[in-house]
């Protein structure tokens, strides 16, 4: 029996988006870039992570695991390059790596397309990768970090609210 | 040979990708190299899109503000007709305040007495892409003469020091950062200690004894242990003091706005600087020196960069 075949049927109401071209380039360079210079004029601006927003978004709709991970490593490796010597390369890498697959997971199984599905997924995935980042710093980098406080929790939600409208602008660069 | 099932392809991908990863920072933390190439072509890349994007949106800022933000212009104009000849009365009296505030400060005077000490302006024009570090980058870079190690200051206090030059950037390690750290010393009790970032606004001050008096609002100065920073360049003022076993748990408000920066001074020496006093004018701070307490016992490193498990 072929598992992916039954998978495919089973789920054939999950639809799989495409994109146009250079979208999903270009969305994650302007994420990139919004996040290393605007909180340079806007400080709250730095509660945004933009391109775990990219990461999700793309992950759950491109539903494919692999592209997934590898556009999460992408992003994840270029915003440690952005954040600067103290930050070594795959910190960020490598939580992203596992975001896209998990989204790429997800959206392969549910619809998630809802707003409020979004909402929830994003704050999920936000905490994901917080508790990542503080596993690599505690335990491969030797750094101690907050688990949780409460500016954790508004940056989660206020990054929820941003993604709900950040993808409904982001869906009109799907191909229809 | 044996395949792997299609649907378990992606689950040993993201293994090997993030197997991949983990030992790219292992090798990261180990390993005593300059600046990686991927870092060196990410910021290349990107720091012009940065440079015009910062100059975009002070662009923008200057057209509203010289057009669309000058419709009740006519009306302003009468107001502030007015206000100017009040603020010209005001700005006789000040001027003579100025000329007493130059003597007394302390920056100014070091300015003065290190005309000989170069310094180089810059503005900052991107800031670090992630919460896990505290850097900013310049607009200047190795181009303009700017060396690793270089003190940043503002005029209200210390900043960062410079922890990778490019040819067009500079990336600057800001105090507040946890890797970041300055030789420092209380202005009155001159009691030393370094002064490290904590990730968070405030800075710490970890090895004062608990016997030694520390007070809350008490500056925090620079004490030149670090051979980057002059002596008695502000660094803050103390916030909060809690008593620990054996050192106090000092924090410390940064004199520099470290969140809100725009512009900064390089200074272009790796040489240690000293403050030099013209003469006839005598500091309390380097007054005070003179009768430090004996117990005032030195902390074991200036503590500059230092860090736990710290990448290249």
């Amino acid at each position: 029996m072929n598992d992916a075949f039954d998978i495919r049927n089973m789920e054939s109401h999950i639809e799989v988006h495409t994109f146009r071209g250079g979208a999903i380039v270009g969305a994650t360079i302007l994420a990139l870039m919004f996040q290393a210079f605007v909180p340079v004029y806007f400080e709250k601006a730095a509660l945004l992570d933009f391109p775990l927003l990219i990461t999700i978004y793309f992950g759950l709709s491109r539903r494919n695991p692999s592209t997934g991970l590898l556009l999460g490593m992408m992003i994840g490796l270029l915003q440690d390059s952005l954040s600067g010597q103290t930050v070594p390369l795959g910190l960020y890498g490598i939580s992203k790596t596992v975001i896209g697959y998990l989204a790429s997971s997800i959206g392969a199984r549910l619809d998630t397309e809802h707003p409020a599905a979004r909402f929830a997924l994003t704050i999920m995935f936000f905490g994901l990768h917080q508790g990542i980042v503080l596993l690599i710093r505690r335990i491969l980098l030797a750094q101690s970090s907050t688990w949780f406080n409460m500016h954790l929790l508004v940056a989660a939600l206020v990054n929820a609210v941003v993604a709900v409208f950040l993808f409904m602008v982001l869906d009109r660069l799907r191909k229809t | 040979m044996v395949g792997i099932p299609s649907r378990h392809k992606s689950i040993f991908l993201l293994a090997g990708v993030v197997l991949l990863q983990i030992l790219l920072l292992a090798l990261q933390i180990k390993r005593d190299s300059e600046g990686r190439l991927l870092r060196v072509w990410t910021v290349g890349a990107f720091s012009p899109f940065e440079r015009a994007g910062s100059h975009g949106i002070l662009h923008l800022r200057d057209t509203w503000n010289h057009y669309f933000a000058l419709q009740n212009a006519s009306r302003e104009n009468e107001e502030l007709h007015r206000e100017n000849d009040a603020l010209k009365m005001q700005v006789n009296h000040l001027q003579s305040k100025a000329a007493e505030a130059d003597r007394l400060s302390l920056l100014l005077d070091f300015r003065k007495s290190h005309q000989n000490v170069p310094m180089l302006g810059a503005r900052i024009i991107a800031t670090s892409a992630g919460t896990a570090s505290a850097t900013v980058m310049l607009d200047r870079g190795a181009k303009d003469g700017i060396k690793k190690n270089m003190g940043v200051i503002t005029p209200e206090g210390v900043v960062g020091k410079v922890v990778e030059v490019y040819d067009d950037t500079t990336e600057v390690l800001l105090l507040t950062d946890k890797d970041s750290g300055v030789g420092a010393m209380l202005g009155d009790s001159r009691i030393q200690s370094p002064v490290g970032g904590t990730g968070e606004p405030l800075l710490a001050m970890k090895y004062v004894p608990n016997d030694d008096t520390v007070n809350t609002g008490e500056r925090v100065v620079t004490s030149g242990m670090d051979k980057i920073f002059p002596r008695d360049l502000p660094i803050g003022t103390i916030t909060e003091i809690k008593s620990g076993n054996p050192f106090k748990s000092i924090r410390v408000r940064p004199s520099a706005n470290l969140s809100r920066l725009e512009e900064v001074i390089v200074l272009m020496t790796l040489q240690p600087l000293q403050l030099k006093q013209p003469e006839g004018l005598k500091s309390p701070a380097n007054a005070a020196a003179n009768s430090a307490p004996a117990n005032s016992t030195p902390p074991p490193s200036p503590a500059t960069g230092a860090a736990s498990a710290k990448p290249q």
